[in-house]
């Protein structure tokens, strides 16, 4: 795993993807503290985070684009298979390094409150806090890159899905108000994930009858549940879709409150989709 | 060595390779042998855990490659017919990453790998980009990195497959000389390959083993050489009359027309061919007629591997298009096997295969 992890930082430091997302991510976090601190003399470092967030949608996918999909093109992912390594291994030291490339800018970051608090009241704690959390949903969407890329060897459509995704869920919240919130738009909504689900699953594991299996089991269970208790469904997609935003949960800690519910769920969508992105991997050795 | 048992790899509906088993000694260049699409890269990718089976086991010294992939992977080193290298990298860094993989580490890593430079002749080109590099070094670096970690068994996918001839040349010496430190597998469907490198040959044809064994002995024991050219000083009626009298001439064919003399083709089902050779001889001594020419077709691989091919290819239509008669069977199996052959002929013929490098 360690060579792994070495041969992807190597090959991240030797092109430009390590100094461009850094640079991008110092750029808008330095841009934003400026708007904040200095010209608006606020003392609230976490804000600055609050805002800069946004930067991550596109430079998360860039980071992570090639990951895997680049080793599917030139198909180096052969000598992984061949090699005395395991797949979870290969994907853990790609994850690894991918962090490794995150954590250095935020680390420069992580300077500026100590800065500011020569020049006044910096409530450090909150500024930390929002950091930890910064870097711990960064983490989770690089993730959801890295799945992202080992779904396809074309790395402008790893990137392109990517920022689609990620923009979908920064705007999660924002579009939830506008989702139907009566129950039968609920069941409607989720009657087609379902399907898509379903859809992704075939794509997966070719195996149009688990595929259709699970799908047509997600569907039955919809609606009965939605004939039994259809109350359950009132304004189900919208709360959904809230509870699912992995930027709505940061906005928490930049209020001001740690939120340990919200690093466990960090957490768990890192494991899920590592988890997922091995079984695609494995998944070409089943073919 | 290396057990396969009864293998078999479906994709979907299709059988790419099916039931196959086979054992392989320590210290041979087995050569696998089959026209495109015969199994050949499934097999290996198989054998090498790249790819799940279907069915059937493979076991390296006694570990299973899919229950202790880790022990039966350090055993082998592999190249793919691409050869799986990072582009942007030095073959230095490329093997420093490959041999780190397999756990060498320190200053053994470093011996290792200059090891492994100097046998494939690398060593000039180690601070150049491997995208700079000709597809013969590639192919090196590819053979280079599967070296690395001295695994017991190299397992070659066409290694020689889209070189120019002088680097096929190289390439060929390259895996002679590594035949005597490890057993060595290579796949190819050139036969004039295989014929040379190899010391056991295993052809395989519609996912199945048709045939393994020694180039010699293959030849000698499926194909034994039936059918004599003569070249004669006469006529073809004179011919004809001499043949009359020689016994076990089972089919007698002329060529076309030539204006003195009359070239003959002679088969026969005698099992010593030299025997028959005599009696000819003898035969047109006593009519003092002048023998011009006389050759014996040896069979060559070429023959046991389109007989092969054609068999297997017949037993697995047989069964379905029965009415079609034999010979639409026949004729469909000689198809795929000359298809197949069709690059190798003319590869053959300038000891070099520029063509099958338009080819692939």
């Amino acid at each position: 795993m360690t060579a792994i992890l070495k041969h992807e930082l190597r090959s991240y430091f030797h092109s430009f993807t390590a100094y461009f997302f850094g640079a991008f991510l110092l750029v808008v976090t330095g841009v934003c503290s400026m708007i904040y601190n200095i010209n608006q003399t606020i003392s609230n470092f976490e804000y600055v985070l609050g805002l800069g967030c946004i930067v991550l949608v596109l430079i998360v996918p860039i980071l992570t684009m090639r990951s895997i999909a680049e080793e599917k093109k030139q198909k180096t992912d052969q000598l992984l298979y061949a090699l005395p390594v395991t797949t979870t291994q290969v994907v853990v030291g790609k994850y690894l390094a991918l962090l490794v490339v995150f954590v250095i800018p935020l680390c420069i970051v992580g300077v500026y409150p100590l800065i500011f608090a020569q020049y006044g009241d910096v409530y450090l704690p909150t500024s930390y806090g929002s950091l930890f959390a910064f870097f711990m949903m960064g983490a989770a969407l690089i993730a959801v890159g890295v799945f992202i890329s080992s779904l396809t060897e074309n790395q402008g459509f790893a990137a392109g899905i990517g920022v689609a995704v990620i923009l979908f869920n920064y705007y999660s919240v924002t579009i939830a108000e506008y989702v139907s919130s009566t129950a039968l738009g609920s069941a409607i909504v989720l009657c087609v994930v379902a399907a898509l689900i379903a859809f992704l699953i075939n794509y997966l594991t070719k195996n149009e009858n688990l595929a259709y299996g699970i799908g047509l089991a997600l569907l039955a269970v919809i609606t009965a549940t939605y004939l039994i208790n259809s109350e359950m469904y009132e304004s189900l997609v919208p709360k959904i879709m809230t509870e699912l935003s992995l930027f709505e949960r940061f906005y928490v800690f930049v209020d001001g409150v740690f939120d340990i519910t919200a690093i466990v769920y960090y957490i768990t969508v890192i494991i899920f989709f590592l988890f997922l992105s091995v079984q695609s991997l494995e998944k070409r050795r089943y073919n | 060595m290396i057990t396969v048992e009864h293998l078999t790899k479906m994709y979907g509906d299709f059988t790419a390779v099916s039931d196959l088993s086979f054992e392989i000694d320590e210290g041979h260049v087995y050569g696998f042998l089959g026209p495109n699409g015969a199994g050949k890269t499934t097999t290996m990718n198989i054998m090498t855990g790249c790819l799940s089976a279907t069915a059937g086991t493979v076991k390296i010294e006694g570990y299973d490659i899919f229950e202790e992939p880790d022990q039966a992977k350090r055993l082998i080193g592999y190249l793919p017919e691409q050869p799986p290298l990072y582009l942007n990298e030095t073959p230095a860094e490329y093997l420093k990453f490959v041999g780190q993989a397999k756990g060498i580490k320190g200053a053994e890593l470093k011996e290792q790998i200059e090891e492994v430079m100097e046998q494939t002749k690398i060593t000039e080109m180690r601070n150049r980009r491997i995208s700079a590099l000709s597809k013969g070094y590639k192919q090196r670096v590819g053979i280079a990195q599967a070296l690395l970690g001295n695994p017991k068994v190299i397992i070659l996918d066409e290694p020689t497959v889209g070189l120019d001839p002088i680097q096929i040349i190289e390439i060929r010496d390259l895996i002679k000389e590594l035949g005597q430190h490890h057993t060595v597998i290579l796949s190819s469907h050139i036969l004039s390959e295989v014929q040379t490198i190899c010391d056991e040959i295993m052809i395989i044809a519609h996912g199945k083993l048709v045939a393994f064994g020694e180039p010699e002995k293959l030849t000698s024991q499926l194909l034994t050489p039936n059918e004599i050219t003569i070249t004669a000083d006469a006529d073809q009626k004179t011919v004809r009359e001499i043949m009359r009298k020689v016994s076990h001439v089972t089919e007698l064919t002329f060529s076309e027309k030539e204006e003195q003399y009359t070239t003959a083709h002679i088969k026969t089902d005698r099992k010593n061919i030299y025997d028959m050779s005599r009696a000819v001889f003898t035969a047109f001594a006593k009519q003092d007629t002048v023998l011009l020419e006389m050759s014996l077709k040896q069979a060559n691989l070429e023959d046991v591997f389109i007989e092969l091919t054609e068999e297997t290819a017949e037993d697995q239509e047989s069964g379905t298009v029965k009415e079609n008669g034999e010979n639409a069977n026949k004729e469909a199996a000689l198809k795929i096997a000359r298809k197949a052959l069709g690059e190798d002929a003319a590869a053959g013929e300038t000891e070099s295969g520029e063509k099958e490098g338009i080819g692939e």
